[in-house]
């Protein structure tokens, strides 16, 4: 296939690997922040032909595997409902929730369909109109387009029956995460090819500078990797933190300007849960208030397991540190209540969210 | 999760904001892709698609210059005894 071939040529490999060999004049440590890439890492032998001079140290960058728990334990519960439809990517459908993964949930009766794009979910929803149809939305900002486009068709076609699972996480936030790790050895990075496509690699020279370590955006084909290697290790041996783009068949300095106006105009930026790591700040999105309905975690809330609620709207976090009171969270009162609580500050009795509920008189009053 | 494949664009079907759809060939197959990512793209230029969606325009003249210095490199080290 043009475009792919080139760049797993054998004789470059040999070639590049060489040039990588004789650079370097002590062992570096590199992470490669992207799935795809530490697969093909594997699979083209490259870490086992660098071993001692280059260690390779694979990064958080399966969006499969950061996906919390009780995301999971939500899309089984929606997939047990009846009238509803999961229609998730192949991938995730074996990550086990805390009981059961989505496969096994098939296996008991639910509804499960795999897709190959979010948009074939809206498909789906329009063939379906009795059913509701939930798209499980993961991935890193690659991905993010992609749901957005179909939050986006699925407005225009007034689709009711369709919304998502909005679990999509960022890149950069992951990577502050990990330098902030104590025991963190990372000395230079490969960013993700595909991420960069979307969000161009200006966003990273901020990072270079405050952390001191050099990031080269790099490819999926082994010859594209090992370019990115030889380049991170070229810089690290000249003492220099820059960020280098070695994949400018695709990724230009601004990445593409119409990929980010649509994650703009649907998500915005949240915390999240990334699986292994706890909340990092910024490390995700979720959608705009103007597309609430089509957010599953608030449209099917009662479905969410307690521990994920704080994904939902619940601003329990803020509430308990003191920064807002809880009549603040816009969904006191409206989305949550101790009959249909979002988050524990409502669930327990003692909760502060609960107390206003139900002692605050101006809420009592309003309720009636 | 995030790999991408790179593919000519054969026609445009329709060029709607949000339903923007043209026919890409990827190695002898056509599949009908979301365009609303890429909507400068010409019949001709080669987009990678993800998940059902192109994200950006494949740079040729980028492509040729990377796969040149790949061969000096290759040349160098033939040079190399
Ligand atoms: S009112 Fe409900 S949603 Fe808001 S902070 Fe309290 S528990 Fe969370």
């Amino acid at each position: 296939m043009k475009y792919l071939d080139e760049f797993r040529d054998g004789r470059a490999s040999q070639s590049l690997l060489e040039k990588i060999r004789q650079r370097v004049t002590r062992p570096w440590v590199l992470m490669d922040v992207c799935g795809g890439q530490t697969h093909s890492l594997v699979r083209y032998g490259i870490e086992r032909e660098l071993a001692g001079q280059v260690e390779l140290i694979h990064g958080p960058g399966c969006p499969v595997c950061v996906t919390s728990t009780e995301l999971i334990d939500f899309a089984v519960a929606l997939a047990m409902q009846p009238d509803t439809i999961v229609a998730s990517f192949g991938d995730m459908i074996r990550v086990p929730g805390s009981d059961q993964s989505l496969m096994q949930a098939r296996s008991c009766g639910g509804r499960l369909k795999i897709v190959y794009t979010p948009i074939d979910a809206i498909a789906l929803a329009q063939r379906n109109p009795d059913s509701q149809i939930v798209f499980l939305a993961v991935g890193f900002e690659t991905t993010t387009p992609s749901t957005a486009l179909a939050v986006l068709q699925a407005t225009q076609l007034g689709l009711q029956n369709f919304s998502i699972v909005p679990a999509h996480v960022r890149v950069l936030p992951a990577m502050e995460t990990i330098m902030q790790l104590p025991e963190n050895r990372v000395e230079g990075f490969l960013a993700a090819g595909h991420v960069c496509s979307i969000t161009g690699y200006d966003v990273y020279e901020s990072f270079v500078a405050k952390h001191r370590v050099p990031v080269v955006v790099t490819g999926f084909e082994p010859v594209d990797l090992l370019e990115g290697i030889l380049q991170a290790v070229t810089l690290l041996e000249a003492g220099k933190a820059v960020i280098e783009n070695r994949y400018s068949r695709n990724v230009q300095r601004h990445g593409n300007p119409n990929a980010q106006a649509l994650i703009d105009r649907v998500y915005e930026i949240d915390d999240r849960d990334w699986r292994g790591f706890g909340t990092i700040s910024g490390g995700g999105y979720r959608l705009r208030d103007e597309y609430a309905q089509m957010d599953a975690c608030r449209k099917f809330a009662r479905l969410l397991p307690p521990s994920a609620r704080k994904d939902s709207e619940c601003r329990g976090a803020d509430v308990m540190s003191g920064k807002i009171k809880p009549k603040q969270c816009p969904a006191f009162g409206k989305t949550c209540s101790p009959e249909s609580p979002l988050g524990a500050p409502m669930v327990s009795s003692e909760g502060a969210c609960a107390a206003y509920y139900r002692f605050d008189p101006i809420t009592i009053e309003a309720r009636q | 999760m995030c790999l991408g494949i790179p593919g000519k664009i054969v026609r445009w079907i329709n060029h709607d904001p949000t339903f923007a759809k043209a026919e890409i060939e990827f190695a002898g197959v056509r599949r009908e892709i979301h365009m609303a990512c890429v909507p400068e793209a010409s019949v001709g230029d080669y987009v990678v698609v993800h998940a059902g969606i192109a994200i950006c325009i494949l740079d040729e003249a980028e492509a040729a210059k990377t796969l040149a210095d790949l061969k000096s490199i290759e040349e160098l080290s033939d040079e190399i005894p």
